[in-house]
């Protein structure tokens, strides 16, 4: 079951997209969100997504992880798609069945908010399979950085982050372990009512935070016994590089930007 | 209960990129009472082996045969309580299991989902707490608040209480104290006797196959490369070298002083006390000559 979730998952390689700068994607991907919502016209959007395919062609992902990506927001994209399809009422009529009524701006609307959540979820699941967790938290702290300036504490945050991600696959492999246990002593997970099932969660949940609040408890003290005493004055062992291209995508999306917007209607 | 393991494979994340093959067509028959034991290199697929011994992972070819239940790679499967209950697991590190908030309640826990009254699991919770060699008082504290071996021994009392047939055990004694590991294995051992049941027995110690097995089997990269009796296999000292495992060090002991020596014992030593006996049969022996 754990073995299948690919939602933020890195995979590594060699394209040219996971060799850009950790900062670099991250201010593409911030920046493409907004500039997503400039998007109005048919033109516009399908830029957006003919921009989305060449990034994804570049990163040389396969189709499948991306698919996978989606799952979670399918209910969502579906959800707000009918949404717009039986609440809009502008534009003509298209057609009705019984008390549905479909307009063409419902459509055309619904068309669009759900390209909008498709170029936004494929472009950040391109951001998370080709840059590594660790380099995602690097980056974030770097580009946080200004913030210390109003005493937010970039690099605990940065910390608790990358622990974070450190741990989801020792816990999800623990909750493995200790779901086969209890399997094997005859609780059910998968079977019988909401009830019996909610009760069935309670011999997974005990264990796994006990474990967890030992684990935390162990890296603390393995972290002190080694000198740590915060961000103040540490060096870096992985070192960020900018280079030219990193430039060159950022300034290829302003312009991209610029074009969208001259492009509206 | 017979156990058969039939052509098995099993490859986790199947149908993923992330596919990974842990076994290749492991082929292994336990006859019901018999304790066999499953030696094998880390990463030999030992532990993917233990969790198809009662359906915890499916084989993704080949089949399963539990007693009269076939568990088929590709075919659905219902009602494996039934199976889980003739089958108990003792995982490594058990005592990760503990959720109740008394002991006697986490003792409970298994033959209470199998449909077992309250009355009927306490009775044996109150037995098997005696057996693992913890006091009666236990019962009523938090399983947090023993030490880790006594934990473990709760857990262990945990899956007893299930009465099942068949026992298997991954590595029980891993992290415990060496007296402890003794008396846990010998409790296993005399359960085994007493109860006929078939046991199941993980490991990487040489010595607890030897000493308490009756069939040792040996995996290598997910293969089952090997079986046989603990004398046969640990005759063969250059073939165990090739799976990457060692002979026991009383049989290594043995062979040690046979070549300075020069003579052979009768049999290879697989306790202390038959070693001991035929060492002194020997040495007493030479005072003749």
């Amino acid at each position: 079951m754990m073995e299948k979730m690919i939602f933020g998952r890195f995979i590594p390689g060699e394209s040219f997209v996971h060799k850009l700068d950790p900062r670099a994607k991250l201010l593409f991907v911030f920046a493409f969100i907004v500039i997503v919502f400039i998007a109005n016209n048919a033109l516009t959007y399908g830029l957006l997504v003919a921009f989305t395919l060449v990034v994804i062609l570049m990163s040389r992902i396969k189709p499948y992880f991306l698919i996978n990506g989606l799952k979670p927001v399918l209910f969502l994209m579906i959800f707000t798609f009918l949404i717009h399809i039986l609440f809009t009422k502008e534009g003509d009529l298209l057609f009705e069945l019984g008390f549905v009524k479909v307009y063409e701006e419902g459509l055309r609307q619904g068309i669009f908010i759900s390209l909008r959540f498709l170029v936004l979820v494929f472009m950040t699941t391109i951001l998370t399979l080709t840059t590594s967790p660790i380099s995602i938290t690097d980056g974030l702290e770097v580009l946080l950085n200004p913030l210390k300036k109003v005493k937010f504490p970039v690099h605990e945050l940065a910390l608790m982050m990358s622990i974070a991600l450190r741990f989801i696959p020792t816990l999800m492999d623990e909750t493995d372990k200790i779901m086969k246990a209890q399997m094997a002593r005859g609780s059910d997970l998968s079977a019988g009512s909401l009830k019996d099932r909610i009760k069935a969660v309670v011999p997974l949940l005990v264990p796994l935070f006990v474990s967890a609040f030992k684990r935390a408890e162990d890296l603390a003290t393995a972290m002190e016994v080694r000198g740590y005493k915060g961000g103040e004055g540490r060096t870096r062992y992985r070192q960020l590089k900018w280079q030219l291209k990193d430039t060159l995508i950022l300034v290829f999306l302003v312009v991209f930007a610029a074009g969208l917007w001259m492009l509206r209607g | 209960m017979d156990i058969k393991l039939q052509q098995v494979a099993y490859a986790y994340a199947q149908g993923t990129p992330f596919e990974k093959r842990a076994l290749f067509d492991v082929n292994l028959a336990i006859t019901s009472g018999t304790y066999q034991a499953i030696i094998g290199h880390t990463g030999s697929g030992k532990s993917t082996v233990l969790q198809h011994f009662n359906a915890l992972l499916r084989p993704t070819a080949g089949q399963v045969v539990l007693g009269s239940r076939v568990i088929e790679a590709g075919k659905k499967q219902k009602n494996l309580k039934e199976v889980r209950q003739k089958v108990g697991i003792v995982f490594q590190f058990p005592e990760h299991q503990l959720f109740e908030e008394t002991v006697l309640k986490d003792i409970m826990f298994g033959p209470m989902n199998f449909g077992v009254s309250a009355e009927q699991a306490e009775k044996r919770a109150r037995e098997l707490i005696t057996l693992v060699g913890l006091p009666d008082s236990v019962l009523e504290k938090s399983p947090f608040d023993l030490s880790g071996g006594q934990m473990r021994r709760v857990a262990i009392a945990g899956v007893l209480a299930m009465q099942p047939d068949v026992i298997v055990l991954d590595e029980p004694t891993a992290g415990l104290d060496p007296r402890g590991q003794r008396e846990i294995m010998d409790m296993f051992y005399a359960l085994h006797k007493e109860r006929g049941l078939t046991t199941i027995l993980v490991t990487h110690s040489m010595e607890d196959a030897a000493r308490y097995a009756d069939e040792i089997a040996i995996m290598h990269e997910g293969r089952c490369v090997l079986s046989g009796t603990p004398t046969a296999l640990f005759s063969d000292v250059e073939r165990l070298r090739q799976y990457r495992l060692e002979v026991p060090r009383l049989v290594a002991f043995q062979h040690k002083i046979e070549q300075l020596i020069g003579q052979k014992f009768p049999e290879l030593s697989l306790t202390e006390e038959q070693f001991a006996k035929q060492l002194a049969a020997i040495t007493k022996a030479g005072e003749r000559l």
